[in-house]
């Protein structure tokens, strides 16, 4: 029975990554689309003018404007000095009359990725449905182990029981006399059993409970304005970053003040896009929501000014740690090059947020225990933090390990968060 | 070196009956009142209603806990600022100034809110060092007794009208002479707008007074050289130093920049052993004197005696009658002065004209001027005069003055003729006061206009010549209050008043009329600095002129708020003598010292003495509302929130019967917080207060500290108008302060003491902890280090070399574990420190130390992380003094962290012996198996009592209440765990701060660099002597101290525990020929102690 179950149990887990890989198939050009986002989402769409050009065929353009195929490289390292004595910089200039940002660090091969994701760059909702499905199937797939596994109990215990009896008639038939049954309520062993097991079950919730005190995995509370993540970071694929600047710098991520809100929304000032829905199947009006911001800000869209005194906006905290808890969010972002997502669940896919992680220590020291430090190399790669190391970087030489943790650098340890 | 032998109290000294008891009972705690509880015990609680109650409890805590859990709010900026990241501190550059103290310091700023106070290392004067009050001062920001609103007549009224209330009584009494009484200012821009002001009223006049007046060198210098003025001294330029009674360590003139220059000419290692020679001749036990090499007592009307005789030793043409031991010590000092021309300094803490005419005689026959006293750029310190304030007070009382500003002064509280004050600033139709709080004075004016806290304001400073340090605001004022400077441009009118260029950037202050002083104190300044590009490179730096030169105008403008990362602390550097590229100057002596002398002759002496001093902490107790100053020990007594009598041991016993050399009567005095409560009186004024008996104090003398007794002039107000931490703290003395013509002297020759029967509880913090004759400390005298440096550590070697070759693998059976990355270490040097106490408050600033209150303290529950133990050794009637700063050791195989339940305390890869609040469960076992009694308990919640109504009230003091506040509390430091009751806690390393480095460091990609990382301690301590780095890194300065630069002077304490503690000290070694400390004959003793112990513990066991 047992071997039976594993069976169903590798086989279900099997075909579930297969559908997931199946449609997965732009996993090769997520390099692209991450730098995408980090640096060009504010100005540029893909397929869609915006600030600037889409990023789309913007390859062919430049080849049928008769530019080398390094031209772009130029252009994005050094934009300033292009616009005063590139023709076709000038040409852009005079169209969207703003000039792009120059991104001297970007590789050439990151802009290629760029371009290249962009240019196979499709609508990414037939995608989003897919992936649900096979979320969905996994769920179908346990509660048929439950009642698979109920049943087989019943089956068996109802089998042990006729098993009984057939013994007892057995051994009535060779003249054996046993004992008058005790009905198995009565039964001291099996009460003994279900007691326990009732023990068990009952101390088992209780701890799960009480440790669970205090934690609020789940929780997505009404918000003042109904903000979604979903558009902003998903569909218009805002970097995380633009908003939320603090989480490389400081050890809070920041809510955006209000006036960062307003470096968009002062042209933005109405929702075009798909209807919103609220999980319980209400519908949102975007444009209604705007419409609250410029309250906050004290902006007038009409006369295109400040009119008014503005007011912060008193957002419902979501990540609560305890004050005995120290985190820091450039630690993960910009030391560890966490993804925003390891943490906060997929931000981009949600309307409301609501908190992904349970934030417990559990969960924190798991994720140290398992993840590796940019430990350098002598190729000049990694942090060169950790050239101090002396002793873990000769074990990675004579190939003892080769990777270092965060708790082998002592992340796991009390005061690396509690001071 | 461990012969000598070490005492922190009498009772330790004579092995008292007491002590002995104190020594079992180490925590002081009564056991758990079973007695009482034994109805309660025996009581036959039935089954069914032990069940009730199980079920009950649990159902309600069950019930309790499901309750909802609350919904925090998360509020951003409607306009974000760029220099404002939530979560990333900014440092910008200030002044800290009081009473004419200037100390250049930066300040740490959090999200709009100053939390700590650093010195600034740019400032050539001060170099990067604070004092305690320094530190302490960012609390009295946040003091709930500063004055809220401005006020006419009693009530509360908004500037507008009280301008123009001001303006008409101004013009009624026009007849009559305008005076501006403020203390002594060292602002050339507010000196500018006074002088403005004062030219629009005919007559009118500015009166400098100061607290404690240095009156008697100002016009001593006036005589001797024609200068109204204090020279800038050098002490780092002596070999030789003398002082007579001057406290130049502890309070004296500028003590942050004294205690730099001294500790230069006193670090010292086996490759340069040099260092000077220091002669104290006091009559009080003073920090200085404890820090002396050589200290002699006298009676305080002798100083003059002593400044003659020196005088008459290095060659003058005078006589003195002076005799006894302080004569044998002038003869000592003479020889050394003149053995030492020109590399030798005397001071003297005297008020007396004629004194000090003398000392500068003295000074000019030892070459001193032109390099250790520089005439070229004068100390603006202190400037009043006392001639001048007398003046005023009698034109008041003669009805002859118009109307009287106060600012900064509070005469009413420190005059010595405060009664004389305020009976005539009641005869004054028009009074003004511009003080920050409803003090003293402030209570007795008609209109009060209270001006901003030193770090809401714009300003300058010019501490010493030429170095000027600039003031800006770190907060938007608190309160409805408004400048000073302000308040006197906008009555000078629009006539003299520059106008507003730059509106845009001065959004903050609130009225933009055009005469307002930051626009003036911005034109002044970038007229002088030549640019607004210099003005914010000085505004960045801190520091005008020599400051400016430093850094070019290429300079990343975005760092203009995130400045002065280059404080790192480069012993090698300051080892260098930093003042040979200074010209200093000296100037021709002209004194009349036969006339002098002859009237110092005339001072007679009395039989009994008072001596009037400053303390550490409190200064002339302007910051006396400030809880943490308040509840830091003295350095020498050890008491907390009082001032007392300090008398010697044979007046102890004369007066009181008190044998303090004998076991029992030790005990009757010494154990018990309450102490006997005497009258003194002298001048015809008596104060009554408890008494100290402490060694090194004559037997003639005794000594009272100022700055405490503030009292309202309705004393139930006291606690509303000057604060809850100063109510009831000590006993005002100044009235015994008298007043000789021309000078007010700090002491009175003729004081009768006597008995009122009464007893008054003092509380006082190290008497605590006993040493049980173990070996702590080691020190040596110069000559003995010189000849043979190795004998310092020679007899732990022997000793630890029995444990096998490897002390630290060998001698333990616990496994030894690597640190791989970093390894935190700390090198205290014992004799550099002085005791000043700044890390002290540093530490309590940083780490959000509660306060606990007297009665507490008294219980021996006091939370410092760091404390300054002070050990006496040698003669009772004049010891040797030694300071040791002691925190948590982070011993690498520490005793508290194997008897610890829960794991809560335990060790980290770095070297860093970690405490974990939230698991703590409150054993207290770890504080009792610490071996340096670091561990602190918090019996209390301190911080955050006030979570619910009457939580804790009557249980926890009413200053300790103060801080239970939400303006106190937006001091604390936010990357600091606030703890709550039943945690154990105790010093970190700074941890955070670590953790802050070496994020830093990672995201820069790079290592840390060596020094980056300071603790507070360190950053605050003035003579540099904790150190603190990497000691995996052999060229991190603790490295090289303990293996290259010190190792002869290096030692641990209780090393031969295998505790392996991660603190250094570096040995003290004391420039005399005497033998220090007594030899240690009683071995016989210690072996009593293990008897006493044993048989207690057997007591106890039952």
């Amino acid at each position: 029975m047992n071997h039976y179950r594993r069976f169903i149990g590798t086989t279900t887990t099997g075909i579930f990554f297969l559908f997931l890989f199946s449609f997965n198939n732009n996993l090769f050009a997520q390099d692209g689309q991450a730098i995408f986002k980090s640096y060009c989402a504010s100005c540029h769409k893909p397929d869609a003018e915006f600030t600037g050009p889409p990023l789309k065929g913007a390859r062919e353009r430049e080849a049928a404007a008769g530019l080398p195929k390094d031209w772009v490289y130029k252009w994005v390292h050094n934009t300033t000095s292009m616009i005063n004595t590139d023709p076709y910089a000038k040409q852009m200039f005079a169209k969207y009359n703003s000039v792009m940002t120059a991104f001297p660090d970007l590789k050439n091969e990151e802009i290629d990725a760029v371009l290249d994701w962009a240019n196979k760059y499709e609508k990414p909702a037939a995608a989003a449905s897919a992936t649900g499905t096979g979320t969905a199937g996994e769920d179908d797939n346990s509660l048929l182990y439950g009642v698979l596994t109920l049943i087989l109990a019943v089956i068996a215990l109802i089998l042990l029981q006729v098993n009984s009896n057939l013994k007892k008639l057995s051994d009535e038939k060779q003249g054996i006399r046993t004992p008058n049954p005790v009905p198995f309520y009565r039964n001291k062993a099996y009460l003994l059993l279900g007691i326990i097991v009732l023990f068990l079950i009952g101390g088992y919730f209780t701890m799960e409970a009480a440790i669970g005190l205090g934690r609020t995995k789940g929780y997505q509370p009404e918000q003042p304005i109904y903000y979604s993540h979903k558009i902003h970071a998903g569909t218009n694929q805002i970097s995380c970053l633009y908003c939320h600047g603090g989480a490389q710098d400081s050890k809070h991520a920041n809510i955006p003040s209000v006036n960062v809100c307003m470096n968009c929304h002062i042209s933005i000032k109405e929702y075009t896009g798909e209807p919103i829905t609220r999980e319980d199947g209400t519908s949102v009006n975007g444009t209604a929501e705007i419409q609250k911001l410029y309250e906050y800000a004290g902006w007038n869209p009409d006369l295109k000014k400040y009119d008014r005194p503005g007011k912060p906006v008193e957002w419902v905290r979501i990540h609560n740690l305890p004050d005995h808890v120290y985190f820091n969010h450039s630690q993960h972002v910009k030391v560890g090059q966490q993804q925003c997502q390891t943490c906060h669940g997929n931000i981009q896919d949600m309307g409301e947020v609501a908190q992904f992680a349970d934030l417990s220590m559990g969960w924190c020291i798991n994720c140290h225990r398992e993840t590796k430090v940019q430990f350098n190399d002598s190729a000049g790669n990694g942090n060169k933090f950790y050239s101090i190391y002396e002793k873990f970087h000769d074990d990675i030489k004579n190939k003892k390990y080769d990777s270092v943790t965060v708790e082998r650098i002592g992340g796991t340890e009390c005061q690396k968060c509690h001071y | 070196m461990n012969e000598i032998k070490y005492w922190q109290s009498f009772g330790e000294l004579n092995k008292s009956d007491e002590f002995k008891k104190s020594l079992v009972n180490e925590f002081n705690d009564e056991l758990l009142p079973l007695e009482d509880m034994k109805e309660i015990l025996d009581a036959k609680t039935p089954r069914r209603d032990f069940l009730k109650y199980i079920g009950f409890s649990t159902a309600a805590a069950a019930l309790a806990a499901s309750c909802e859990s609350p919904v925090n709010k998360a509020v951003p900026f409607l306009n974000k600022r760029d220099d404002i990241t939530p979560g990333i501190s900014n440092f910008y550059a200030s002044t800290y100034i009081s009473d004419g103290d200037v100390v250049p310091v930066l300040v740490k700023q959090r999200e709009g809110r100053p939390i700590k106070v650093e010195g600034n290392t740019l400032s050539p004067v001060t170099n990067g060092g604070t004092s305690a009050q320094v530190q302490a001062s960012v609390l009295d920001l946040y003091d709930t007794s500063r004055l809220r609103y401005p006020m006419a007549k009693g009530k509360e009224a908004t500037f507008e009208v009280i301008d123009k209330m001001i303006a008409d009584d101004l013009t009624a009494n026009a007849g009559k002479p305008l005076v501006l009484l403020t203390s002594s200012l060292t602002s050339p821009t507010t000196k500018q707008i006074i002088t403005n002001f004062l030219a629009k009223y005919p007559g009118a006049r500015h009166v400098q007074y100061d607290g404690v007046s240095y009156s008697g060198m100002i016009q001593a210098n006036e005589a001797s050289y024609g200068k109204k003025t204090l020279p800038s001294y050098h002490f780092e330029n002596a070999k030789v130093i003398v002082s007579l009674g001057a406290d130049f360590l502890g309070t004296w003139l500028s003590p942050v920049v004294f205690n730099r220059q001294y500790a230069e000419t006193r670090r010292i290692n086996a490759q340069h052993p040099q260092m000077s020679r220091h002669f104290q001749f006091e009559s009080y036990m003073s920090l200085t004197g404890a820090n002396a090499d050589e200290r002699y007592l006298h009676k305080p009307s002798e100083t003059g005696a002593v400044a003659l005789a020196l005088l008459a030793a290095v060659g003058g043409s005078v006589t003195s009658n002076l005799t006894g031991n302080a004569a044998e010590g002038v003869k000592k000092a003479a020889a050394e002065l003149m053995a030492n021309k020109g590399a030798a300094l005397v001071v003297c803490g005297s008020n007396d004209t004629n004194v000090q005419i003398i000392v500068n005689a003295i000074n000019e026959a030892i070459g001193a001027g032109g390099k250790t006293i520089d005439w070229a750029s004068t100390a603006n310190y202190r400037q009043g005069v006392d001639v001048d304030m007398a003046t005023l007070v009698n034109d008041l009382n003669a009805g002859n003055v118009g109307a009287l500003l106060v600012y900064g002064a509070n005469p009413a509280y420190n005059y010595f003729a405060a009664d004389k004050f305020k009976a005539g600033i009641k005869k004054c139709p028009v009074t003004i006061s511009f003080n920050e709080r409803m003090d003293e004075t402030t209570e007795l004016c008609k209109y009060v206009l209270p001006s901003h806290h030193w770090l809401e304001s714009w300003g300058d400073a010019e501490g010493q010549g030429g170095n000027i340090s600039l003031i800006q605001p770190l907060i938007h004022p608190l309160f409805k209050t408004r400048q000073f400077e302000d308040s006197l441009l906008k009555w000078i009118g629009s006539s003299t008043a520059v106008t507003s260029t730059d509106s845009t950037a001065i959004a903050n202050t609130s009225a933009q009329t055009g005469n307002d002083y930051q626009t003036y104190f911005k034109k002044y300044w970038t007229a002088k600095v030549g640019g607004e590009d210099n003005f914010n490179i000085a505004l960045q730096d801190g520091i005008v002129g020599s400051g400016t030169g430093k850094r070019s105008l290429t300079n990343n403008p975005d760092s203009t708020n995130t400045t002065n990362t280059n404080n790192t602390t480069d012993t090698t550097s300051i080892l260098k003598n930093v003042t040979t590229a200074l010209t200093l100057s000296g100037a021709s002596f002209s004194g009349n010292v036969a006339g002098a002398a002859a009237k110092i002759a005339a001072i007679k002496s009395g039989g009994n003495e008072i001596v009037l001093y400053q303390k550490v902490s409190l200064g002339t107790g302007n910051q006396a509302n400030n809880p943490w100053l308040q509840e830091l020990p003295d350095p020498i007594s050890k008491a907390t929130w009082d001032n007392y009598a300090m008398i010697s041991s044979a007046m102890g016993k004369s007066l009181f019967n008190i044998d303090i050399f004998n076991r029992k009567d030790t005990d009757k005095y010494e154990v018990n917080p309450q102490k006997p409560v005497v009258k003194i009186t002298a001048n015809g004024k008596s104060v009554t207060l408890p008494v100290l008996i402490l060694p090194g104090i004559h037997p003639n003398v005794i000594a009272l500290a100022v700055g405490y007794g503030r009292t309202s002039g309705d004393n139930n107000k006291t606690a509303e108008y000057i604060g809850r931490a100063a109510y009831g703290a000590g006993v005002n003395v100044y009235p015994l302060v008298s007043y000789n013509g021309t000078n007010v002297d700090y002491y009175a020759a003729n004081a009768t003491i006597e008995k009122t029967g009464d007893t008054y509880p003092i509380a006082q913090s190290q008497v605590h902890n006993v040493t049980e004759g173990r070996p702590i400390i080691r020190e040596t005298t110069l000559s003995k280090f010189i000849a043979n440096p190795k004998d310092l550590n020679k007899h732990e070697e022997e000793e630890l070399a029995a444990y096998g070759e490897d002390f630290v693998k060998d001698a333990t059976m616990y496994p030894y574990y690597d640190k791989p990355g970093m390894k935190w270490g700390m090198s205290i040097d014992l004799n550099t420190c002085t005791g000043c106490s700044a890390c002290v408050v540093a530490c309590h600033a940083e780490n959000n130390i509660p306060v606990v209150g007297k009665r507490e303290v008294a219980r021996y529950h006091d939370m410092h992380w760091l404390r300054i133990d002070r050990y006496f050794t040698g003669s009772p009637e004049n010891p040797d003094v030694i300071f040791q700063p002691m925190l948590c050791q982070h011993c690498d195989n520490a005793p508290c962290e194997n008897v610890c339940p829960v794991t809560a305390t335990n060790h980290s890869s770095e070297g860093l012996n970690q405490m974990a609040y939230n698991r703590c469960i409150g054993t207290r076992y770890c504080a009792n198996n610490c071996p340096y009694k670091v561990r602190r308990f918090n019996w209390q919640d301190y911080t955050g009592s006030d979570s619910f109504p009457d939580n804790q009230k009557g249980i926890i003091s009413d200053a300790t209440m103060m801080m239970n506040d939400d303006l106190p509390r937006m001091v604390l430091n936010p990357d600091v765990t606030v703890r709550s009751r039943g945690v154990m806690e105790k010093c970190s390393f700074c941890v955070q701060r670590l953790q802050e480095g070496k994020l830093n460091a990672k995201k820069e990609n790079r290592t840390v660099k060596d020094g980056e990382i300071q603790t507070a301690c360190m950053q605050a301590c003035p003579t540099h002597a904790i150190v603190f780095s990497n000691v995996n890194d052999k060229e991190s300065r603790v490295s090289k101290i303990r293996n290259v630069e010190q190792k002869d002077r290096k030692f641990y304490v209780l090393e031969q525990l295998h505790t392996l503690s991660n603190v250094n000290y570096l040995a003290k070694i004391r420039n005399t020929d005497r033998v220090v400390g007594d030899i240690h004959d009683d071995s016989h003793e210690k072996g009593d102690f293990h008897g006493t112990k044993e048989a207690n513990s057997d007591k106890q066991d039952h």
